[in-house]
């Protein structure tokens, strides 16, 4: 396969010597090379990539039937599920499909974070992705706001009022934020307009963590250097596209599954009534992709200290690079490190477990506990290992862990195949 | 055909392709239909008139699926100007008795069949209807005698429901 495009036509001839736009992107998707045993874990950028453009394009088309009105927007939703063609459908990919591009995310970042691909050279792609995520929650915490039901109203109301605990200017700001002295309807409108907005931020930050990307080239499941055009790569087409095709098909059908079996399975019953500011729901819950976050911010008994730390959890991300002090990449090589990742994981996920229940007696001290650990893990587990760990020897190449102790004999002698 | 044998990996891509064709196709149609007439647009598809309070020589002007509907009780020299008029006058020929069911009543959309504005009432050369965007004259049967417009003005379905009522659409 060529290195350059060369168009057959004489249109993208003439086109392609003006503009080598189709130049570029052939560049990026056909002979790009890529380490040759890459996992399915390394599929999920491609099923980002579509989660993003399947979001913008379903939110394009809700959007013209949507309105950002606190007396209309509850009963406009109901009349995009009732009344507008297809509508139902489109509502649902768009509402599971924030789920699934979190479900996706989660495991995108775990699967960086065990196999070190954030370690030098690649520190940037992991701070734009960071960027990327921030502007996921802030996207999908928006979005949940605009059915105007219980939990969108209430939500807004709790995460607004997140910026009143400032010292001094914390009123000021959250009735800037609101446009009054309560959630209401500028605040939807506004939040109609960002939400429609960010996607498109995102999608410019998804361009710059692919070119990082693509100047270093992948990292892989050794986690080593692999010399470009070497024989541990191999071209992005057909390899990885097809990989990348066939594990977007499996993850097609569990969309599909919840899309069409329990499209409000991940939802929350009380947003099919409509917001009421004089009444507070029972029991009141983010979507499950927040619950870690939350439960942190419900650990701390004291306002500015919850909603601080919650921040902390986040912006913690950007400086795992450094934080990070082992030169070895991959958990494989790292065997305090492998136990240490997967305590982390299970811890994430028991501290979203302990969101989704009442925040008192048992649960909050097992919040307590969990929410020290998840800071734990990063400023003190990771700086430590990189000092006290032994790891494993670092193959030399990617054939060298799966080739026979024969070939290696061979390949040591100095004969050539 | 050429004289390579067919080949399982020849059904293989042949039939992938299709699947994913029509897979495609069929994914693409709810993105398209979610722009036609929603079910709320097509529940107000008809209405229903009460002609009671119009006397002869007074027109009203009704909704009906967005569009304007004007509804006339013609006068008896209006009826009559309207049969008088040769079909080969008319650049979209038309007897009046097919437009007029009653010939008392005359109801018509009330949108130029030019660019779509709406004409003023008994104004224009043949005391119709005058298109004031680009100058479209109509006869007493709402019929096009004089200007850029194609067609005479639409008849919509309607039907009397009684001597007093119609039901447009």
């Amino acid at each position: 396969m060529s290195d350059t495009y060369v168009p057959k036509s004489a249109v993208g001839k003439w086109f392609n010597e003006r503009l080598p736009l189709l130049d570029l992107i052939y560049g990026h998707l056909m002979p790009y090379p890529t380490p040759k045993n890459l996992n399915y874990f390394w599929t999920f950028g491609g099923i980002l990539t579509f989660c993003l453009v399947t979001q913008i394009i379903t939110g394009l088309v809700l959007a013209m039937h949507y309105v950002a009105d606190a007396d209309l927007a509850f009963a406009s939703v109901e009349h995009i599920m009732r009344d507008v063609n297809y509508g139902w459908l489109l509502r649902y990919i768009h509402a599971n499909g924030a789920s699934l591009f979190f479900m996706a995310v989660y495991i995108h970042m775990a699967r960086s974070m065990f196999y070190g691909s954030y370690k030098e050279p690649r520190e940037l792609i992991w701070i734009i992705g960071v960027f990327i995520f921030l502007l996921m929650i802030a996207t999908a915490f928006m979005g949940y706001v605009l059915p105007w039901g219980q939990m969108s109203f209430w939500g807004a109301t709790v995460i607004t009022n997140l910026f009143s605990a400032i010292p001094i200017v914390g009123e000021s700001v959250t009735n800037w934020l609101w446009g009054g002295y309560a959630v209401g309807s500028p605040l939807l409108t506004r939040f109609f307009t960002l939400h429609y907005l960010m996607p498109f931020l995102i999608f410019a930050l998804v361009i710059l963590h692919v070119w990082a990307l693509h100047v270093p080239g992948n990292n892989n499941p050794e986690g080593i250097d692999v010399v470009k055009g070497s024989q541990d790569t191999v071209p992005f087409h057909p390899h990885y596209v097809v990989k990348d095709l066939f594990a977007l098909v499996v993850f097609l059908i569990i969309f599909a599954g919840f899309v069409f079996f329990v499209p409000n399975l991940l939802g929350h019953t009380d947003n099919y009534i409509q917001a009421n500011p004089l009444q507070t729901p029972e029991h009141i819950v983010p979507e499950w992709y927040f619950l870690p976050f939350y439960a942190i911010l419900r650990a701390v008994p004291d306002k500015l200290g919850g909603v601080i730390l919650m921040v902390s959890a986040i912006a913690i991300l950007a400086f795992l690079p450094w934080l990070d002090t082992s030169k070895v990449r991959s958990a494989k090589y790292r065997p305090l490190y492998k136990q240490f990742v997967w305590l982390f994981f299970a811890n994430t996920i028991f501290l979203g477990y302990l969101g989704a229940q009442v925040a008192d007696g048992m649960y909050l001290i097992m919040g307590r506990i969990a929410t020290v650990y998840y800071f734990a893990h990063f400023v003190i587990i990771l700086p430590l290992l990189g000092y006290i760990e032994k790891t494993k020897p670092l193959p030399k190449s990617l054939s060298e862990p799966v080739l026979s102790k024969e070939e290696k004999e061979i390949i040591a002698s100095g004969a050539t195949t | 055909m050429s004289d390579k044998p067919v080949t399982r990996r020849n059904f293989l891509y042949i039939t992938t392709g299709t699947f994913t064709a029509a897979g495609a196709a069929s994914l693409v149609w709810p993105f398209v239909d979610q722009m036609n007439p929603d079910a709320s647009v097509k529940a107000l598809a008809s209405t229903e008139v009460d002609l009671k309070p119009i006397v002869p020589g007074q027109s009203i002007t009704v909704l009906w699926r967005g569009k304007p509907v004007f509804i006339r009780r013609r006068t008896p020299e209006e009826i009559s100007e309207a049969k008088a008029v040769s079909l080969d006058e008319l650049p979209d020929p038309q007897e009046d008795a097919a437009r007029a069911k009653n010939p008392e009543w005359l109801v018509m959309v009330g949108i130029c069949t030019h660019l779509g504005c709406i004409p003023l009432g008994q104004k224009g050369e043949y005391n119709g209807w005058f298109c004031p965007c680009h100058g479209s004259h109509y006869d007493t049967s709402g019929r096009i005698r004089k200007g850029p417009a194609p067609t005479n003005l639409e008849i919509p379905d309607y039907v009397f429901l009684n001597d007093n009522t119609i039901k447009i659409g």
